[in-house]
């Protein structure tokens, strides 16, 4: 359980270093992306259509910040939401843009698994929840794309800090903790079955 | 004016419920951190309880999402203003949306449209009871949509009895895994039927923590619930350790012989909730939260 700070846009060899069960405090860019800024930047690629951002070594948050616009905007809390619905997309996702650290909460399955491995990635989890402890290290928002889809749903291209601590949950040798943790839950509802 | 002092207290409500977690939540997520033996799981909790105290101190929402709205209100049947009560939920929703802020949650099912303020169609939802007196009650709470989608309903088999309760609730713990933001909290809710089932759970959970079901069968069995639904070994956010449940809340009504409906209502560990009572004459007692001059 070593601690690593790392700053984006970070290099396939530092990814690499890192395994599950590490902590990691992340600067430089990050960017958000739920839902619908996974599928219409998928559809962009597709359709031959430029995105306002190069992704390449920068971090991923499956995130919809509280934002207050006033003239400019201020992240209020940015905690993460739940990973899975992203799955359909991640893999994909890690190989067109190059993302190397995605942030999330809950975990992902085998697809970004395999992706982390093949291409160089980890996924990292951060305290579901922790919006506010969020908001303190994110020190600028440099630019929004998509306001179209909503402030939750919008692609937030924001400046970081420190942003942590992150755990490393999937990291790229294809070992998940959460499968990890899903075996043991598993032989422990026999027993809990038995006492029940 | 009376309908002022509501709206601000609605306001307030908002305010309290999305910054500041109620004591008992507090001390309960605290006392779990001294007890937890695993090293990641103990990294969660201490991020949690740095989170909430940094929300507090600075007066932000500790999660961005700040849910969706719901209220529950105990009306006195002597309580005047009662026609334009329905209308001062939604004005003080809107104002809170701008002044807190609370982030825009209201999506249009079909256009997928934000509404921008947090109201739209039967939002924010206002749970009614009318009870004999002249006070006003109201309790705010943002429900966050992670934990709202691991809620579930079975209809079960009524020849499985009690047990077959406590395999439900502990295969409902276990599908849900790290999603719903555990450690979480669960209002249970028995018989009625379907809807009546689900209603009870999530209210179950407005009940303070130090105190169990009046019932000593009833709270038996959340004790009981408590036990094994943490031997699961989910942990904090799904990554394993001894905290996956804070508190089990259960509720029930009669059944029909036929059925034998459960009903999980699952609240992540920012368990957010705000109380106020307000008299006839103005007069607002916050009960759930210390408030300077309130």
């Amino acid at each position: 359980m070593a601690t690593y700070y790392l700053e984006t846009p970070i290099s396939e060899e530092a990814v690499r270093r890192l395994k599950v069960r590490d902590t990691v405090y992340l600067s430089g860019e990050m960017f958000t992306a739920r839902d619908s800024a996974h599928r219409r930047a998928l559809e962009y690629v597709a359709e031959g259509k430029k995105i306002a951002i190069d992704m390449k070594g920068k971090a991923l948050f499956h995130c919809g910040p509280l934002v207050k616009a006033n003239g400019t905007y201020r992240i209020i809390s940015a905690g993460p939401t739940t990973s899975t619905r992203m799955e359909m997309f991640e893999d994909e996702f890690i190989e067109k843009f190059g993302v190397r650290v995605v942030i999330g909460k809950g975990g992902m399955g085998l697809r970004t698994t395999e992706a982390c491995k093949r291409f160089g990635a980890v996924y990292c989890a951060f305290t579901g929840g922790a919006g506010a402890q969020a908001g303190e290290a994110i020190t600028r928002v440099k630019s929004v794309e998509w306001l179209d889809l909503g402030m939750p749903e919008a692609l937030w291209i924001l400046e970081i800090k420190e942003f942590g601590p992150l755990t490393v949950a999937i990291d790229s040798y294809g070992t998940n903790l959460y499968v990890d943790v899903a075996k043991q839950v598993e032989k422990n509802k026999e027993q809990i079955y038995n006492s029940i | 004016m009376l309908d002022d002092i509501i709206e601000d207290t609605v306001v307030n409500l908002l305010r309290l419920a999305v910054t500041e977690l109620p004591r008992d939540v507090v001390q309960t997520i605290r006392a779990a951190f001294e007890q937890e033996s695993n090293e990641v799981a103990r990294d969660q909790l201490n991020a949690i309880i740095k989170n909430f105290q940094m929300a507090e101190s600075t007066s932000t929402p500790l999660c961005q999402d700040t849910g969706t709205i719901i209220f529950y209100i105990e009306v006195g049947d002597k309580f005047p203003l009662f026609k334009i009560l329905p209308k001062v939920f939604s004005t003080a929703t809107k104002r809170a949306t701008k002044i807190v802020p609370l982030r825009p949650n209201a999506v249009h099912p079909f256009t997928g449209r934000n509404s921008g303020d947090n109201t739209g169609r039967y939002i924010p939802y206002l749970n009614w009871e009318i009870v004999s007196g002249d006070t006003l009650q109201i309790t705010a709470f943002p429900k966050g949509g992670g934990s709202e989608n691991m809620c579930a309903v079975k209809m079960l088999n009524p020849g499985l009895g009690i047990k077959g309760i406590k395999r439900f609730v502990v295969d409902a713990v276990i599908e849900a895994g790290g999603k719903p933001c555990p450690p979480v909290f669960l209002g249970i809710g028995i018989g009625g039927g379907a809807d009546i089932s689900l209603k009870l759970a999530k209210k179950a959970l407005l009940r303070p923590l130090d105190i169990p079901h009046k019932e000593a069968d009833v709270a038996k069995l959340e004790k009981e619930l408590l036990t094994l639904t943490n031997m699961t070994g989910i942990g904090p956010m799904g990554l394993g350790g001894d905290t996956t449940v804070l508190g089990v809340f259960v509720e029930y009504a009669h059944r029909h012989p036929a059925s034998l409906p459960v009903g999980i209502a699952f609240q992540c560990w920012a368990a957010r909730k705000a109380s106020a009572r307000i008299l006839s004459d103005g007069h607002v007692d916050f009960l759930t939260h210390n408030v300077k001059g309130g």
